[in-house]
């Protein structure tokens, strides 16, 4: 799918524990605005609209209703997704893709700060067999923590140095929520969640949104300098139930991965690949992705982190942003890594930028213990 | 590397007040069942699943990873969207574009809903705005009920014209073996039933089911191999202007005319009451069969009734309007749209049984919900 | 008059969505949390296409959407595949005080793990691959759902 859809603007907001001025439309009308003025288009040049919200985090059925003024979609085509920013991106661009449409707006909003976590969470558990049990993702994640830990001999410090790198790389991000200098003892010594996942592992919740503007090579050409190519994306749901699955494994991430790097013509990301996004919640959760995505073999992720390989100045450079440990707006977190892939590629990610990237990854999940995820290639 | 989309498939469970015998991954999984068989196709030959449903009906967070097993969407693509009452037409519109992008050929795009777990009044409440309109705005009601009285006093019509079209789509659900209220009515039955909400009485408005509802969506050459004769999808238009229900312009649904004049001209329909043969429309209440037939282009301001009450919209007339009994007779909510999607493809197919219409060429399917918004699928018997 | 548009004071909202849910179990599920309140038994499902056995009960295996028909009782007993011991303080959800653990259980002879809590143990003392058997409330404490089995301890013979 070389060359056909380009990602042509990027909009973010400051990612902050709570935005108690702002509502959920202030905060999906100031990335329009941004991802607008990043285009160089106004409202008219857009033709159709994907937003992405989730009810149970806007304590509203229907909660798209909120932002239709907001995003611009009176008299537009609009639709929403629920799920992760990734998938809304995917909607986003079929429609392109499908000739129907040359430019959609594809906008995701949440404030995790206006509903309970946990409730929210507890409620994608099975309301006639497990949800009763009181899980929520913090407990369902450490049980996936704790079945791969002990299936590869992955060390806590191993996963430890997933924090202590994306809240550094978070310094040099004006959007992130939590940029700080840490080290593995201060992670392991943060107090334990639930084992093995202790504070710092954790990602903190976030209130914010993000936009990503997606046009057809006509309009991309006449539009902007520096177009950013949708090379390849996959999606891919495992299994519902957690114990249906073996937790330390990522089947539904690697069919992802292998339908984007399909599309992409990737035979080996190692070689194709110069920067990562990926949507790691916990620090264990980047070990695991990396492995999904091909960077390394499975149960390798501590070691290959452990290695150097994903530092800012490693030969793979993932989360230069500082990831979702760093700002975790929730199902926005997704988009977030679209948008900081695209920068990455236009060389536009100021004090983050990697040098010489030409190829991107980003990275979305979906659901409890990453049951789906969505893959996105992205090139100059 | 856009392609034309067909239905090929079409699948729904019988709808009822209340199937406490199914969990909601079930009821999900016997239309997913129900219309891989009438594609003669098996769960390996679907490349991607869409689902959706109105999240508070039934409280499932993340129905989507949830449904996996409903759908059989185990190691597939799958994705979900919600977007009120226009859920149902909202996944047919996204299992649309999913084929005609050309990422995917076969797709299963699924509506379902348990009202019967929840109150869905209650449900309905939260899509109002917490600090402007949720204390003073009751559900689906109120809206539909202002809307039908605006129309009557500005052409004068009357609470038996609404009996009618309740009339009529009752004794159409009578030949639905799927639909969840069969017995015939009568104008006075309607006339008698208990006022809700002036003018709307109990037999003015749709139940609230259980059910679900999946189609199957295949590009050009799939299709083809698929079936005899494909439901072609012609155009499809979504209009979800407001976010306020004080801005909606009640009396006359502006959003289902802009999205009927865009689907026309993008399908080149210039005369829609010679050209489209059948309409299958989500009609919430008996008065919306009438206005929201105008704002369709069907005839002019306050000629609906005429319409009605010569029979044109009977199932034996030249404009039938809910041949399967439409929403007055069934409605889980986020598979209602997906039905008047697949009704109108069984009707192009030539393949819907007792509530089949003679002759149909093309086909009609709207959605409304939201905040008075609507999506309209046009749908013809060859590619276009 | 002062500006009014010089700053403002936010206002925020409270509410809450509190709607009530009744959750059919169908009747596999139906089965499944009888059998469990009025006999103690834990009850399987197997596909015989996939050749897997689930528990929870499946009426449809999502891996290849036939129908199963086959029910299998399991014993008690079984291996902790995974577990974390919880130290957050959420009494609106969570089921105990803090510390409490969650484990994934491998009941012998089935091909799934089933989540359930963990008691009898020390929180130092739960690994991985433990044998564990499941404990269960009185009969006339049983009410036919997940918490009618209290929790899994370790399995003594």
């Amino acid at each position: 799918m070389l060359d056909e859809v380009a990602i042509v603007g990027v909009g973010q907001t400051k990612y902050e524990r709570r935005k108690i001025g702002e509502t959920f439309a202030d905060l999906v009308f100031e990335v329009t605005n941004k991802a607008l003025e990043d285009a160089g288009i106004t409202i008219r040049d857009i033709d159709n609209v994907v937003t992405v919200s989730n009810d149970f985090q806007d304590g509203r059925t229907i909660s798209s209703m909120a932002v239709m003024d907001a995003c611009g979609a009176f008299g537009k085509n609009v639709s929403t997704v629920e799920g992760d920013g990734t998938l809304g991106a995917l909607y986003g661009l079929m429609r392109v893709l499908s000739g129907a449409f040359e430019t959609t707006l594809v906008v995701a909003h949440c404030k995790c700060s206006e509903g309970d976590q946990d409730l929210i969470w507890n409620s994608a558990f099975d309301p006639v067999y497990y949800r009763r049990l009181g899980l929520e993702a913090v407990s369902a994640s450490a049980l996936q923590a704790r079945r791969y830990m002990d299936k590869y001999g992955v060390t806590g410090e191993q996963c430890a140095l997933v924090p202590v790198k994306n809240h550094r790389n978070a310094r040099a991000n004006p959007w992130a929520q939590e940029a700080m200098d840490l080290t593995v003892e201060e992670v392991m010594r943060s107090p334990v969640l639930a084992s093995p996942l202790k504070m710092l592992d954790a990602a903190p919740l976030s209130d914010g949104a993000c936009a990503v503007i997606f046009a057809n090579r006509w309009k991309a050409g006449r539009m902007t300098t520096k177009p950013v190519w949708v090379r390849g994306v996959g999606h891919c749901a495992d299994a519902y139930y957690l114990g249906d699955r073996d937790l330390a494994g990522v089947d539904s991430l690697t069919g992802a991965a292998k339908r984007a790097y399909g599309l992409a013509g990737i035979v080996d990301p190692r070689k194709e690949i110069d920067v990562v996004e990926v949507f790691e919640a916990f620090g264990y959760q980047e070990l695991m992705w990396l492995e999904g995505l091909g960077f390394c073999d499975p149960g390798q992720g501590g070691v290959f982190t452990a290695g150097g390989n994903t530092l800012m100045d490693g030969p793979w450079p993932v989360n230069p942003s500082g990831g979702v440990l760093s700002a975790h707006p929730g199902l926005v977190a997704g988009l977030v890594r679209i948008a900081e892939a695209c920068l990455q590629v236009r060389g536009d990610a100021g004090a983050r930028q990697v040098d010489g990237v030409r190829t991107a990854l980003a990275h979305g999940t979906n659901g409890l213990c990453g049951q789906g995820h969505c893959v996105w290639v992205l090139g100059g | 590397m856009a392609q034309r989309v067909a239905v090929v498939g079409f699948g729904q469970t019988h709808h009822k007040s209340n199937r406490g015998d199914v969990t909601g991954i079930e009821l999900i999984n016997e239309a997913v069942r129900r219309a891989l068989e009438d594609a003669e196709l098996g769960p390996g030959d679907i490349d991607a699943v869409v689902i959706g449903n109105m999240d508070h009906f039934e409280n499932i967070n993340l129905a989507d990873m949830w449904g996996v097993e409903g759908t059989g969407g185990y190691l597939k693509p799958v994705m979900k969207l919600t977007t009120g009452g226009t859920t149902g037409t909202t996944v047919a519109i996204a299992g649309y574009y999913h084929v005609a992008s050309s990422l995917f050929d076969v797709v299963l795009a699924v509506g379902w809903e348990k009202n019967s777990e929840s109150d869905t009044t209650g449900g309905t409440i939260t899509a109002f705005d917490p600090v402007w309109e949720r204390f003073s705005f009751p559900g689906a009601l109120p809206g539909l009920a202002l809307d039908a009285v605006v129309y009557m006093q500005k052409y004068g019509v009357t609470e038996k014209d609404g009996a009618r079209v309740a009339v009529r789509d009752r004794a159409n659900a009578a030949r639905n073996p799927y639909a969840h209220l069969r017995d015939p009515i009568t104008v006075d039955d309607v006339l008698r039933s208990p006022m809700l909400s002036y003018p709307i009485k109990l037999l003015d408005i749709c139940p609230r089911s259980d059910g679900a509802a999946a189609l199957i969506l295949a590009g050009e050459e799939k299709a083809r191999k698929i079936c005899r004769q494909p439901a072609w999808i012609w155009s499809v238009s979504v209009c979800h202007n407001y976010t306020y229900t004080s801005d909606v312009n009640f009396g006359y649904l502006d959003t289902l005319e802009q999205a009927c004049r865009e689907t026309y001209k993008k399908a080149g329909i210039k005369d829609p009451g010679k050209e489209i043969d059948v309409i299958e429309m989500y009609q919430p209440c008996s008065f919306a069969g009438l206005s929201w037939l105008e704002a369709m282009g069907f005839c002019g301001p306050g000629e609906a009734p005429g319409l009605l009450w010569d029979g044109a919209t009977d199932a034996g007339g030249d404009l039938p309007v809910n041949p399967s009994g439409g929403v007055l007779n069934a409605n889980p909510i986020g598979a209602t749209g997906t039905i008047r999607v697949g009704e109108v493809a069984r009707q192009i197919q030539g393949r819907a049984g007792a509530c089949q219409v003679p002759e149909v060429k093309t086909g009609l399917a709207t959605g409304f919900g939201g905040c008075y918004w609507s999506d309209v699928l046009l749908l013809g018997n060859r590619p276009r | 008059m002062t500006d009014f548009q010089s700053g403002v004071e936010p206002m925020v909202y409270s509410g809450r969505i509190r709607m009530p849910y009744q959750w059919s179990a169908g009747e596999t599920g139906s089965r499944f949390f009888t059998q469990l309140r009025d006999y103690g038994r834990i009850w399987g499902s197997r596909c015989r296409v996939c050749d897997l056995v689930f528990v929870p009960p499946r009426k449809v295996c999502g891996r290849c959407l036939n129908g199963i028909g086959e029910w299998i009782e399991l014993p008690p007993a079984g291996v902790l595949q995974t577990f974390t011991v919880v130290y957050r303080h959420r009494p609106a959800i969570h089921p105990a005080d803090p510390p409490f653990a969650y484990g994934i259980i491998r009941l012998d002879g089935a091909d799934s793990g089933l989540i359930h809590l963990l008691g009898e143990i020390e929180p130092g003392e739960i690994v991985s691959g433990l044998r564990v058997q499941a404990v269960l409330k009185e009969k006339r404490e049983r009410r036919g759902d997940i918490l009618d089995i209290k929790y899994f301890k370790p399995f003594s013979a």
